[in-house]
């Protein structure tokens, strides 16, 4: 591949002029916005990934300009590499967009659907996409398969069942470990992501694989069940760690940590691994140093309610003592006298994996 | 000028008569319609003991429903909290352990669930975005109360009489069928 070949690709209607062996997703991503194909396999940090799911379908109208017959069927942008003067029509077409819904209907036959349970929902790739084509329901009548959930190690929780076998993590864990301890086991619809006789997955970079994944099938157990993702406020921060660059996204709820994860540029991809250190055991804020707000997507769940880039940092403002010239009302009710829920003295952040019914028992209090 | 209604009547400014002067005849006029009103329907119901129907949309305090072999339904998943425009609920979510199965639905549950009626406005909300039928708005009034505290409404108070354990005080929350 030389950089000084460049081949003018036209991406509905928008034109770019890119590098040569560049793929026709990558020059998507180029343009930006909703040009560029959803992506639910391809990670542009890992190689070789790319070409499983199939959602990335676009529509060459024209190969190139010296044989400008268009190809015959749909192709996957992330395997595509574009030829000069080629058309390709990704959302204008609506043959791209009619088989993408029926793409993402064929992701969603084996899935669970238990968005309500799973930890991921809100952030989930899968259900975006879902969401965008229409197809968040299901016509699909059958047993789906079933896998019991599996414990990689003592951070990381393994739901097979929710797994759309993108290859992401298996590549996470190839390249970024150098020792490859899991993998896929089985064919076809028998497929499954295991480690081999239940090992643990044991690398100090091993938690990346739970920001790789599109979905919730694996899923940060310091976090399973602790809050949902957007009730939570994404901070910046960062610290001195000697293994990884310590830049990550907090997910605070007030001052505790509830979750720490890698920051994630436009694509969901990750910017920068981070190890396992920072993501599972600095739990504490004092841990870190906070930069500011994350800025999420206007039309994220997370930022619901609040203006993009605010999340968080929004404090209401007590109107009382400004009305009555500084006096403080007589009667207040402290909610936590009352409340059972989010009791100062229970941190939930602290708790090892998800909560019991005996972490509430008034017994323990 | 057009007239805006065809029962407006002049005034008069006539002197009265010494019929009119007398007043007699008035009164007894007036307290003819006074009176004719005990034959009539009466509108007033006697509220503690007799209520009004409730319209089929009404929308009360709120209760967590079970499935029909008396498992909690609701997963905590949050969706009635980010739907709530007042930001009345709030909750803990906490995972099931084996042998719990007969008490929860879901591998999740609803540890802590709290409405703050204070905050509720009842649009209900909660239960459109509701995705596993957990929650509903009643046909019952947040009753009144003397302090704040007693509107800060948790799980005993919200859901519902197991139909397997509690038959009978599941009966009594059901309540009889509406007639219409």
């Amino acid at each position: 591949m030389s950089d000084t070949t460049l081949f003018k690709v036209t991406i509905d209607n928008i034109s770019i002029d890119v590098p040569a062996g560049t793929t026709i997703l990558n020059a998507a991503r180029m343009i930006g916005g909703d040009v560029a194909p959803p992506a639910m396999c391809y990670y542009s940090k890992l190689e070789g990934s790319g070409g499983k799911c199939r959602t990335c379908l676009v529509e060459v109208s024209k190969g190139s300009e010296k044989d400008p017959r268009p190809m015959p069927k749909l192709v996957a942008s992330c395997r595509t590499t574009v030829m000069d003067g080629m058309e390709v029509k990704n959302i204008t077409s609506p043959k791209v967009v009619d088989a993408r819904a029926g793409i993402v209907e064929f992701l969603l036959l084996n899935h669970p659907l238990d968005c309500p349970i799973c930890d991921q929902a809100g952030e989930c790739h899968l259900q975006d996409l879902s969401y965008e084509h229409g197809k968040e329901g299901t016509r699909y009548e059958f047993q789906r398969r079933t896998f019991k959930k599996h414990d990689l190690g003592k951070y990381i929780q393994l739901h097979m069942t929710r797994c759309i076998l993108c290859y992401r993590c298996v590549f996470a864990a190839d390249q970024l470990t150098g020792k490859r301890e899991h993998g896929i086991l089985d064919r076809g619809d028998h497929s499954e992501i295991a480690t081999m006789i239940e090992k643990n997955l044991q690398n100090d970079f091993i938690g990346n694989v739970i920001d790789v994944c599109p979905v919730g099938a694996l899923t940060d157990k310091t976090f399973r069940f602790k809050n949902r993702v957007w009730f939570l406020k994404p901070m910046n921060a960062h610290r001195d760690c000697p293994t990884c660059s310590g830049k990550v996204t907090l997910w605070n709820r007030g001052e505790e940590v509830f979750r720490v994860t890698a920051r994630k540029d436009q694509w969901g991809e990750v910017e920068e691994w981070i190890c396992n250190e920072c993501r599972f055991e600095k739990k504490l804020s004092s841990d870190w140093t906070i930069e500011g707000p994350r800025l999420i997507d206007r039309h994220s769940v997370i930022s619901q309610g609040h203006y993009a880039g605010t999340v968080g940092t929004n404090m209401p403002t007590e109107t009382i003592e400004a009305v009555l010239n500084g006096r403080k009302p007589k009667l207040l009710m402290d909610i936590h006298e009352v409340s059972e829920v989010n009791r100062p003295h229970i941190e939930l952040s602290k708790i090892n994996g998800p909560a019991h019914s005996n972490n509430f028992n008034p017994d323990n209090d | 000028m057009e007239a805006l209604t065809s029962r407006s009547v002049q005034v008069s400014r006539k002197p009265m008569s010494l019929a009119e002067r007398l007043f007699l005849p008035a009164i007894f006029k007036g307290m003819g319609i006074t009176f004719s009103h005990i034959f009539k329907k009466q509108p007033t119901i006697r509220y503690p003991e007799q209520k009004r129907e409730f319209s089929p949309v009404f929308r009360g305090l709120h209760v967590l429903n079970r499935d029909e072999e008396g498992r909690e339904r609701c997963t905590a998943c949050g969706l009635c909290a980010v739907a709530c425009p007042a930001e009345a609920i709030t909750m803990e979510a906490a995972e099931r352990l084996p042998g719990e199965e007969h008490l929860y639905r879901e591998e999740k549950y609803a540890a802590k669930y709290e409405i703050n009626m204070l905050r509720c406005i009842f649009c209900g909300l909660c239960e459109e975005a509701c995705p596993k039928d957990a929650i509903y708005l009643s046909e019952t009034f947040a009753p009144a109360n003397y302090t704040r505290k007693g509107f800060i409404y948790g799980k005993d108070e919200m859901v519902i009489p197991n139909v397997k354990t509690d038959p009978e005080g599941y009966a009594k929350a059901k309540g009889s069928p509406r007639n219409n």
